[in-house]
């Protein structure tokens, strides 16, 4: 494997999207969204409990590539207890992460989502990766499931 | 009720024919497969969404705005008469390309999307109403789909669609039966861009005359890859893109018979469609000038004619049977590696082997093959339904043309071994 790809598919990465975690509809969610990118036919829920402004619970489900998979999952890791604030910058920060624009400043910040860096260099592959997060962000905004959000409503690059 | 017409079999498609093309030298034809790719050899295999271009259509498109460019049916100077001369001749090949009686019957138009578009908007604005049906299969295009969606909500007319099996072979029978009192046109792909499969198009336009029904065949992606004879077919329509059949993009034909096209309304109004015009009353002009308002794409007519010359030079037998040659090898080569399944086993098929892996989704198979340098599509091929049909969101696809390689079909099968071994 290139240096590239082997950015692009680290451990981390690849492991997560075998055994995503959340793959689950919580019980008690009452903000759901599902999300789609229609060139490529990935397809993606996500469904959070919330308690008040917080994330109390959140889980994903759907088919997409090892990169979307393992993006919903690390996020869900990674915005579960956060106010939706939070989650809105987090969103911010690795949608900067993934497209290139501000590598090294938010890598720290993101934690073990910054093993995203490596998208940075597949622009074809950058949908994949914010998919989960543009779907959570729809979910975030609405009660009740919304028509669905579409990659190709939001210009990424 | 069984069509007098024979099924479709591989002969019919290459005949008993061995290919005898000399493929080093085809290569060089294409100055693109020189590029290299993430620093490999350039593997492309994307061929079913545009083929590469050899150098005598990109010479044709230099040699015209170098030495011929000018508007055509207008001017009296040379240049013009020129351009008007080159983009007749370019008519008259692709009229032999398809075997259709008359020039006439050619109508430039910007690719097989258009074509249909065409066809929607003008027969069927006349010919289709409240309670009329258009019939397809499962199997199309959605550029085969949509314009028919638009114009029976237009209608309030039905869409009815023949289902396919789990070969991705067309259920002739429910064709057959499908086919109603009701039914305006039949609009068919040839060939399947996501499954590959050769539909039985005599037998099918067979049973759509036997209730005096016309037919609209979508050929964009039969013909890079088979000869095709309009005459024999007998459809009424034919649409066909340029740019997979290594022309330009933006360019492309409807062929239609003669009396269909003198009977229906004109497509889009402006110039070089019209006889004379007042503000009273404006005369159209004949075919094919009728349905080609405006200035045409005057060059990529003119290189989508030198593209098709290259074909007849190489023969289309020979292209066909290489590229079958191809597709059985590649067949046998992917199909045997483990967790690959094959979505579309049609036993006649051309150009396209499209597949799913249990460890690897094709996004990320693409992406592994593209810093290999193999070029192959993934997604839903723009075949939604054909997606849905076998409960899937995706195919990897590879597709070929008649400069690919068994090397080619390697270096898919080392890739796909690679991402294997990443994933599994």
């Amino acid at each position: 494997m290139t240096a590239e790809l082997g950015d692009l598919y680290q451990e981390v990465i690849l492991e997560h999207s075998k055994a995503p975690r959340n793959f689950r509809r919580p019980a008690a969610a009452n903000h759901e969204a599902e999300g789609y990118n229609p060139l490529c036919g990935d397809r993606c829920s996500v469904y959070i409990e919330m308690d008040g402004e917080a994330i109390k619970e959140i889980g994903f489900q759907g088919s997409g590539c090892a990169i979307s998979r393992a993006s919903a999952s690390m996020m869900t890791q990674m915005v579960k207890g956060k106010t939706k604030a939070e989650a809105a910058k987090l969103f911010e920060q690795f949608h900067q992460l993934v497209t290139g624009k501000d590598e090294a400043a938010r890598a720290d910040e993101l934690g073990k989502m910054a093993v995203f860096a490596g998208v940075s260099k597949f622009p074809a592959r950058v949908k994949c990766a914010t998919l989960a997060w543009h779907t959570m962000q729809s979910a975030l905004e609405h009660n009740k499931k919304p028509e669905p959000v579409s990659t190709e409503s939001a210009r990424e690059l | 009720m069984t069509p007098a017409a024979q099924p479709v079999t591989r002969e019919t498609l290459t005949g008993k024919h061995t290919a005898v093309l000399d493929l080093a030298k085809i290569r060089a034809d294409f100055p693109i497969l020189d590029e290299r790719i993430h620093g490999q050899r350039l593997v492309y295999l994307d061929n079913a969404a545009t083929s590469q271009k050899p150098r005598a259509v990109i010479d044709a498109i230099r040699h015209y705005y170098e030495h011929v460019n000018a508007n055509i049916h207008r001017g009296v100077h040379a240049l013009s008469v020129r351009a008007t001369e080159a983009h007749d001749a370019a008519r008259e090949t692709v009229r032999r390309f398809l075997n259709a009686a008359d020039t006439r019957e050619i109508i430039f138009v910007r690719g097989a999307t258009e074509a249909i578009n065409l066809v929607a908007q003008t027969f069927g604005r006349v010919h289709v109403g409240a309670g009329d049906e258009i019939l397809i299969t499962a199997m199309e295009h959605h550029s085969n789909i949509v314009p028919w969606q638009i114009l029976c909500a237009e209608k309030g007319a039905h869409l009815r669609v023949a289902p396919i099996d789990d070969r991705g072979e067309l259920d002739l029978e429910a064709f057959a039966k499908l086919i109603g009192a009701r039914t305006r046109l039949v609009a068919v792909t040839q060939v399947s861009n996501a499954l590959g499969t050769v539909t039985p198009l005599r037998q099918m336009i067979e049973l759509a005359h036997g209730r005096g029904i016309p037919v609209l065949v979508d050929g964009a992606q039969a013909t890079p890859h088979m000869a095709v004879d309009v005459q024999a077919l007998d459809c009424d329509f034919y649409a066909f893109s340029g740019h997979k059949v290594y022309g330009p993009t933006g360019i492309g034909v409807l062929y239609g018979k003669q009396d269909l096209l003198r009977a229906m309304p004109p497509y889009q109004g402006g110039g070089d469609m019209i006889s004379s015009v007042t503000f009273e009353k404006t005369t159209y002009n004949d075919l094919p000038y009728k349905f080609e308002a405006g200035t045409p794409d005057i060059c990529g007519a003119i290189a989508l004619g030198a593209a098709l010359e290259y074909i007849d030079r190489l023969g289309m037998a020979n292209v066909a049977a290489h590229e079958h040659e191809l597709l059985d090898y590649a067949t046998a080569k992917v199909g045997a590696l483990p967790g690959v399944q094959l979505i579309g086993t049609a036993p006649v098929r051309a150009g396209v082997l499209s597949f799913v892996m249990d460890s690897v989704h094709p996004h990320d198979l693409g992406t592994i093959l593209d810093r290999e340098g193999v070029a192959i599509r993934t997604g839903h091929h723009c075949a939604q339904p054909v997606m849905d049909r076998f409960k899937i969101p995706a195919t990897a696809r590879a597709s070929f043309a008649v400069y690919n390689t068994r090397e080619d079909i390697d270096a898919l099968v080392d890739g796909i071994r690679k991402a294997h071994e990443v994933f599994a």
